[in-house]
């Protein structure tokens, strides 16, 4: 890899400095555990002139955690999230979504924000400078075209891979944004603004998060629902390290032998982390082949997985129908 | 940019002038020639990087010298006491852990970071623990009872 560029690293105490930071250069970019940022920069995919690293702002790493509520700060890391206790017992689809990320050491490193900021991955842009120049350079960077999909008329379909995401959506977090112009909650889907089939934003896919200039994400609240179960499970090339070939979270209450309530994100596969819509229309029954006939469904329309190295797209579309009817099956008949 | 850096480095207090973009596996092999520390994937893929900072492993490879204001950074050139290797490096020593050694050191230090917060780790945490570094000689077995032995070796028990 290429040497590092020269960049200005700010390393702010609390979350006012980093704000005012922030505020005062909306170009530069905040670093996390590095694990994703660092090597996009080693890779000359991005030479951002300053790094404001908020690994340092004490008020952003505190997690708490009981059976009602949920929050967390932006700088804790994936390895803590993943180790604490009530984060386990109340909330096992993040806890297992955060134990499931690349390996132990990069969860030392790797945070919240960092992985729910992830940027979006894709064969023709995760590369060296060399490697890209040499094939046109995508979408995402400097060219005219999508080459995943050359169809896509001008549309990034890059792929957001980030574990957290999918747990928290089937959990109906909300994530608090600290800016210029003061703190906004948001429902944490409405975060991720990547191409969407049913979206007609028009967009170029490039962006990917709906950040104002200057906003952080700086905390996630999960409200507990009663009785909901939880689980996040992913397929990978091998079972450290990588990213997901395709990663689903799942949520559910079971009232007797009725699914009362179904949820399912699936990471990996979209530009964007999706919470698969319409699941509703398959509750109030018993957990039969109509629910899963009609989840197939929904998972062919809703998911579209791009090839990567390793596989090819419908693959992963594939896996990750698979995965959830997994999921969905052991947790309906868990305790 | 610059500044001064201060640390506590393999158990001494170090100050050093350091650009904003130094990266830790470059501070350590080509500021100091602490060359233990290896450069694999340089792109966090690999492990052979691996350090502790607070006792727990990271990649110096994508950590930033200057991330490391105050904390404690260990190599594996602060493991051996006067001279004696480290029950860490008697184990990867004793039970062949090694064979080209390229990963070795990044392996010897994840595995310290997991005996330090655990003495007696099952089989399975210390596959888990090392789950971010990647040895292509060994087939890691040796390795795992490097490790088995490391943390009899710490409890002072038997050493064969």
């Amino acid at each position: 890899m290429e040497a590092l560029p020269e960049f200005e690293l700010l390393r702010p105490r609390t979350l006012a400095e980093a704000v005012d930071a922030r505020a005062a250069d909306p170009a530069a970019r905040l670093l996390g555990g590095g694990t994703d940022l660092v090597v996009n920069i080693r890779r000359g995919i991005e030479a951002p002139g300053r790094l404001i690293d908020l690994t340092g702002v004490a008020e952003l790493m505190t997690i708490k955690a009981d059976a009602q509520a949920l929050e967390l700060g932006a700088s804790v890391s994936l390895a803590d999230l993943a180790a604490n206790e009530a984060v386990r017992a109340h909330y096992p689809a993040l806890a297992e979504a955060a134990a499931s990320i690349a390996g132990p050491t990069h969860r030392e490193m790797g945070t919240v924000g960092g992985n729910l900021c992830l940027d979006t991955r894709c064969i023709y842009y995760n590369q060296s400078d060399w490697w890209r120049a040499a094939n046109h350079n995508c979408l995402k960077t400097t060219g005219q075209m999508c080459h995943v999909a050359p169809k896509s008329r001008g549309v990034c379909f890059a792929t957001f891979s980030g574990d957290l995401a999918p747990a928290l959506l089937v959990l109906g977090a909300e994530i608090e944004l600290v800016g210029p112009a003061g703190a906004r909650l948001l429902p944490l889907g409405e975060l991720y603004i990547g191409h969407a089939r049913h979206d007609g934003s028009g967009g170029d896919g490039k962006r990917y998060l709906s950040l104002r200039p200057g906003e952080i994400v700086t905390r996630v609240r999960v409200r507990a629902a009663p009785g909901l179960r939880s689980a996040y499970d992913k397929i990978r090339i091998r079972r450290s390290i990588e990213y997901p070939v395709a990663g689903v979270a799942a949520a559910l209450k079971r009232e007797g032998g009725v699914l009362a309530d179904l949820r399912l994100a699936f990471t990996g596969t979209n530009p964007r982390p999706v919470l698969l819509a319409g699941t509703e229309k398959l509750c109030g029954g018993a957990l039969d082949d109509r629910v899963f006939a009609g989840l197939d469904a929904l998972v062919r329309d809703q998911v579209m997985a791009m090839k990567t190295t390793f596989t090819p797209g419908h693959y992963r579309r594939r896996v990750a129908g698979v995965l959830a009817k997994r999921l969905v099956t052991r947790l309906f008949a868990a305790g | 940019m610059a500044r001064l850096l201060t640390l506590m480095l393999n158990g001494r207090k170090r100050v050093d002038a350091v650009a904003d973009n130094l990266l830790l596996l470059d501070y350590l092999r080509e500021s100091l020639r602490l060359t233990g520390t290896k450069t694999g994937c340089d792109g966090g893929e690999c492990g052979a990087c691996t350090v502790l900072v607070d006792d727990r492993p990271r990649l110096s490879c994508l950590t930033l010298a200057a991330s490391c204001e105050g904390r404690r950074v260990e190599t594996v050139e602060g493991l051996a006491e006067g001279g004696r290797l480290a029950p860490v490096q008697q184990g990867f020593h004793e039970k062949l852990g090694a064979q080209c050694g390229y990963c070795t050191p990044g392996l010897i230090m994840a595995s310290e970071g997991l005996l330090r917060r655990s003495g007696d780790p099952s089989e399975t945490e210390i596959r888990e623990a090392l789950a971010s570094n990647i040895c292509r000689c060994t087939g890691y077995v040796k390795i795992i009872e490097a490790v088995q032995h490391a943390a009899r070796l710490r409890a002072g028990g038997e050493t064969r």
